[in-house]
């Protein structure tokens, strides 16, 4: 069957689209979303975040703009920007709750229609980078997603775990998911991988190391580096700050841009 | 007729609680799979730990059960035994491969909710606990849906400290009320994280809106127990061994067990209240 691909669509703006998946609820799928954007902003790139998770959808309050509203424009929704500079444009569910706490119940045949919708008519303009970032699990979201997507043809996908054991066991079902759907695997990205005490400088491995690191040796896909747990970064997620701009210095910074920086290496190999 | 022979066979079931959360990642399993050893120490009791969480089936692993399969008889499938007290069904025991991915839409799900629900002969249990991924769709619509027949005693919510998880589980504490679900109440787990070398604490994940504290003070609900990060927890789940037999001592211990306490409390008091309405 041929996919129908319109001539001029919501997406034609848009040079590269990734996934950020995982099998696992968690592990940091909506933090390296955003800091993944936050970064390729600082390069000088402009980004916007769709934000699949439907019943759990973090990105908003990650950017301050969670009691922001979403206007219609003729080409559908009007995305969210997180600043005047409009380098960074979101869309969630979240903005469309009418008070934050709302449950969003609904079984799948409705998500997957929401997500349609969401992937075709939200009016992104130009972007260099579309994130999607999804909720955990293999299920209708994803499946939808992939299949709506398909015929703008992804990047790819980056697969997000922390280290120990449980959650890498989830992380290859999703790397399954990948294979089967015909999505590529850019990368796997191992967080909350260790914690340096700010007092003494212990290192701790609260949630165990090294097993994103062996998946992906083990499945033949990129490694695309740790990210330890890093109490500023939480903290800016929390009040929605910008951490890539605000803490160069913290132990998260240097394997946060050096995954982007990857990202980046591989859009230039792409196209040359 | 279908909804009859739910309650036939759920008939046998003392005390059924689902351990929810609206975030992933919380520690829903873990909690799930330290209720159950927690509650299976009484060897008087039987215990059932049911895993819906059909696409990231963290139990079998947590409990030691990689690998194994289950088995088919006359009446019905065979829960895996980790104790002759403690019986587990699980999606993960029905994939031959640890790679196998389970790529369902809603509709199929629900169908596997419902066969466990069925076909399990879990035989006479004193308490049922049901592990659920994480979010207020289908799985859980289903669950409660399915064990309406039955009697829940209620729900414990899952959450970490910080606003990320907190306005998750709020929405699954709405979830609770709309399907008058009753909440036994919350726990929140990886509360701070005391350094083993210098001792002072961190706030890992930060409670910068009052924690799960502040909200169940504005939302009514039970706080039943704070449960610090402990490394060795994850160690012990990996491992799939129980970290309150591993790690008697840690603070972690303590925590959980004031809680199991807690709970066996909760449903006690439900019975006497039931009997004595009967």
């Amino acid at each position: 069957l041929l996919s129908f691909l319109p001539e001029r669509s919501n997406l034609t703006g848009v040079r590269h689209i990734l996934l950020v998946l995982s099998g696992k609820g968690g592990v940091g799928k909506s933090t390296i979303s955003t800091q993944l954007a936050l970064s390729l902003r600082h390069s000088g790139k402009k980004v916007g975040i769709l934000d699949v998770d439907l019943c759990g959808p973090s990105i908003p309050r990650m950017f301050r703009v969670q009691d922001n509203n979403v206007h219609q424009c003729d080409s559908g929704w009007v995305p969210v920007f997180v600043d005047q500079d409009k380098s960074i444009s979101l869309m969630s569910i979240g903005f469309l709750l009418e008070k934050p706490d709302d449950a969003v119940v609904w079984r799948g045949p409705k998500k997957n229609a929401l997500i349609k919708q969401f992937v075709a008519d939200v009016a992104w303009g130009d972007l260099d980078f579309l994130i999607v970032d999804t909720p955990p699990g293999t299920s209708d979201e994803h499946i939808s997603t992939v299949e709506a997507l398909r015929p703008y043809k992804p990047l790819g996908a980056i697969l997000v775990t922390t280290p120990q054991a449980v959650s890498v066991g989830d992380v290859r079902r999703e790397l399954t998911f990948c294979k089967k759907t015909g999505l590529r695997v850019l990368g796997i990205v191992e967080n909350m991988s260790g914690f340096v005490c700010p007092h003494c400088s212990e290192c701790t491995n609260i949630f165990s190391k090294g097993g994103g690191e062996e998946l992906a040796k083990h499945a033949g896909v990129p490694f695309l580096g740790s990210v330890p747990l890093d109490p500023q970064l939480s903290q800016s997620l929390e009040e929605g700050r910008d951490f890539i701009q605000e803490f160069p210095k913290s132990s998260a910074f240097p394997a946060l841009t050096h995954i982007a920086q990857q990202i980046l290496d591989g859009t230039l190999q792409r196209s040359s | 007729a279908e909804a009859a022979e739910l309650r036939a066979r759920l008939r046998s079931v003392k005390h059924t609680v689902l351990v929810l959360s609206g975030k992933g990642g919380v520690g829903k399993s873990t909690f799930s799979a330290l209720l159950a050893h927690g509650l299976a120490a009484d060897e008087a009791k039987q215990v059932a730990l049911l895993d819906i969480d059909i696409c990231g089936p963290s139990i079998p692993k947590m409990m030691g059960l990689e690998g194994e399969q289950v088995h088919q008889s006359g009446s019905g499938w065979s829960p895996v035994y980790v104790e002759e007290n403690l019986g587990v069904m699980s999606v993960g025991f029905l994939l031959s491969s640890p790679d196998d991915a389970v790529i369902w839409r809603g509709p199929k799900k629900n169908g596997l909710i419902k066969q466990f629900l069925r076909d399990v002969d879990w035989g006479e249990i004193d308490y049922l606990i049901v592990d659920t991924p994480p979010g207020t769709s289908d799985e859980h619509l289903s669950i409660v849906q399915y064990l309406s027949g039955a009697h829940i005693d209620g729900a414990v919510i899952i959450t970490t400290p910080q606003e990320v998880s907190l306005q998750d589980v709020r929405k699954e504490i709405n979830f609770c009320h709309k399907v008058k679900l009753p909440i036994i109440g919350v726990v929140e787990n990886m509360s701070g994280f005391i350094c083993p070398k210098c001792k002072n604490e961190s706030q890992i994940f930060p409670p910068t809106t009052g924690g799960a504290e502040k909200m169940c003070q504005n939302l009514n609900v039970s706080l039943l127990g704070k449960v610090p990060l402990d490394p060795q927890i994850g160690k012990s789940c990996d491992k799939g061994q129980s970290f309150l037999s591993e790690a008697p001592e840690s603070p972690a211990t303590t925590s959980y067990r004031n809680i199991i306490q807690r709970i066996q409390e909760y449903c006690d008091q439900h019975h006497f209240q039931e009997e004595k309405i009967i």
